[in-house]
């Protein structure tokens, strides 16, 4: 319990640090974002909305406490204001209708990479030098070496424009009505392989190669020799024994996982024309769309802590050491 | 990161010898000189760019889309400047900005975990807390944000990127350092009065430097890659030739609609054989220290470093 609320309190601690940083960033930054945003809107924003915008971005004359003091309270009763591109939606729900496909095209893709690479991992530890642990690493880093964004062009490019297997732009197709039917489900999922599987991809390798080098520690472990000399089978030594144990740092790596989910997704989002969190975040900074970037961000930060806060917690129950420090 | 623990039988008198098996280990090492020989390579393009084409690389010189041939080896751009061209040069950037990015962010890592590391207590309450909020807070979207506020040019990509990677070299040379920090040798420096500068850049630093080169090559295949995907987002200064900002283009202008795979393959290959080149070397460093990880060739070594 203890452990758990001091980590709480550190998550506490990263969370006033980015709200702190979305505060003072546009203060400090030369130029005045609401006078570009205003010469973007033209007409849209009355004067009493700039006024509000003003105040919300820090650029009036108050003193700088108490413009932080009213910062903070309005994150806290949820009160983002209003997005300037697609005016006169409010940021909080522009966001809402966005966050579910970042999470489930990060989601996705964090799960089946974890899996595969961790099995791969095991396996190629437990052969050592066999077919998977000499030629799959190498070749899972040289993939993991590009950019992801430019495997995902690729990707695009042979599956989508040469083959014309997947679609290449977009969530679901246009003027599909989202909605739980077979249709619909079938079409998102048409959409998700080539996003999906670009992040699968780059990110599988480092997962066989974190669980490899552990699951190599583990096999020297005396317990390990002791399950052979009991003469179980080697596929429960390898998978109850030596694989559990060798997990601890994959559930830490799932944590830092879950991070990548909400904010590592963008650049693939962006080749995607996928409408997440991510690609919304470049259209706001294109749009100079200061209120719907401060939102994301903010939004983005608070999922990646609660996610690693929970496999904070998740950890806690697995190891039994951690309680004891 | 197991180094200390590998040098510990010998004398302490050892350990604080530069060691020269690590460098032999590392020029024996196949990987490493595959990985050295690429980027020297890459260097050498880059220092040669001007050289082998002359003049500014964004400059229109062709037909617009030519696919590669004698005249454009790569073909040409969508606007009918000559990829190869541009490819070249933009090794420039992209390496200068790399090597800075990476060389900032290990120094910053260096100070604050041997700070941390020396110092422990409320310094280093502080200076892990700072890290471990800077390692969670998520990269990229910090990167667009920072990006969008600040003018574009190349300073600022270089600052928006040492800001955001300095966090991850502070955690592992941090903890490095705290075991170095609890050998007997340190403890003698310590005693005999020697100053905390000294102690922590004489004494406890030449010990991690394999540590430190790890970090390094991870810095830099940070940077460059980082650097790609903020500018392929038009987040850096468009202006200048580099393989990001070439993707950029090779996106803006459709290059994968129209079918011109010749505009954006090669500044990708390029990032990511440099990538793969620093990532080889940094895997032979740690299969130099760390036998653990050492392939299994001749069967006398086999069971030795397979059982311990």
């Amino acid at each position: 319990m203890r452990f758990i609320l001091r980590r709480l309190g550190f998550y506490l601690i990263a969370f006033w640090a980015s709200i702190t940083l979305n505060f003072l960033l546009p203060r400090f930054m030369p130029g005045d974002p609401v006078s570009r945003m205003f010469a973007r809107s033209q007409d849209r924003m009355q004067p009493e909305q700039i006024e509000a915008l003003r105040k919300l971005l820090g650029v009036d004359d108050r003193p700088l406490l108490e413009q932080y003091t009213d910062y903070l309270h309005n994150i806290f009763t949820g009160q983002m204001g209003v997005s300037i591109s697609r005016f006169p939606t409010p940021v909080t729900e522009v966001i809402s209708s966005q966050i579910g496909w970042t999470l489930l095209l990060g989601g996705t893709a964090l799960v089946i990479a974890a899996v595969a690479g961790n099995l791969l991992g095991i396996l190629a530890a437990w052969r050592r030098g066999g077919a998977i642990d000499s030629a799959l690493p190498p070749l899972l880093v040289f993939i993991g070496s590009f950019p992801y964004f430019w495997l995902a062009m690729g990707a695009l490019y042979l599956f989508g424009v040469v083959l014309n297997w997947f679609p290449i732009r977009h969530a679901f197709t246009d003027g599909l009505e989202p909605g739980f039917t077979w249709e619909f489900i079938g079409d998102a999922g048409a959409h998700l392989v080539l996003p999906a599987l670009t992040i699968v991809l780059v990110s599988v390798g480092g997962w066989m190669l974190g669980m490899r080098n552990t699951m190599i520690a583990t096999n020297s472990e005396d317990y390990i020799t002791m399950a052979e000399a009991k003469g179980l089978r080697p596929g429960r030594i390898m998978l109850r024994y030596a694989a559990r144990n060798a997990m601890l740092p994959s559930v830490t790596s799932f944590g830092m996982g879950l991070g990548f989910v909400v904010g590592g997704a963008l650049l693939t989002e962006v080749v995607f024309a996928y409408p997440g969190v991510g690609y919304q975040l470049l259209n706001a900074v294109q749009g100079l769309d200061y209120p719907l970037m401060q939102g994301l961000f903010l939004t983005i930060t608070a999922a990646v802590l609660l996610a690693n806060f929970l496999v904070d917690i998740l950890y806690v129950r697995l190891d039994p050491r951690v309680r004891s420090n | 990161m197991t180094t200390a623990l590998l040098k510990q039988p010998t004398q302490t008198l050892a350990v604080r010898k530069p060691n020269r098996s690590f460098v032999h280990g590392l020029l024996s090492n196949k990987k490493a000189l595959t990985g050295m020989a690429v980027m020297l390579v890459f260097i050498a393009l880059a220092l040669l760019a001007p050289v082998l084409f002359p003049g500014d690389p964004s400059r229109i010189t062709a037909m617009a889309s030519l696919e590669p041939s004698a005249e454009h080896w790569l073909g040409t751009t969508a606007k009918g400047q000559d990829v190869l061209a541009l490819t070249v040069h933009g090794s420039r950037s992209s390496l200068f900005v790399g090597l800075t990015v990476g060389f900032a962010s290990t120094f910053i890592g260096i100070l604050v975990g041997l700070a941390s590391a020396y110092f422990g207590k409320f310094i280093d309450e502080a200076l892990s807390l700072a890290t471990n909020v800077f390692l969670l807070l998520p990269g990229l979207p910090l990167l667009v944000i920072l990006a969008a506020f600040l003018p574009p040019g190349l300073g600022t990509v270089i600052l928006v990127l040492v800001v955001t990677g300095w966090a991850g070299s502070a955690r592992v040379l941090r903890s490095q350092a705290l075991s170095i920090r609890s050998k007997d040798f340190v403890a003698a420096a310590v005693v005999s009065g020697e100053r905390a500068g000294r102690i922590m850049f004489r004494e406890i630093l030449p010990n991690m430097a394999s540590i430190v080169m790890g970090t390094l090559l991870a810095c830099v295949i940070y940077g460059i890659g980082a650097q790609a995907g903020l500018e392929f987002l038009g987040l850096g200064d468009v202006s200048t030739v580099s393989w990001g900002n070439n993707l950029f283009w090779a996106g803006n202008e459709g290059a994968l609609l129209t079918g011109s795979w010749w505009v954006f393959i090669p500044s990708g290959v390029c990032i990511a054989l440099v990538a793969f080149a620093l990532a080889l070397i940094n895997y032979a460093v740690d299969e130099v220290t760390n036998p653990r990880l050492r392939k299994i060739k001749t069967p006398k070594n086999t069971e030795r470093s397979a059982s311990k």
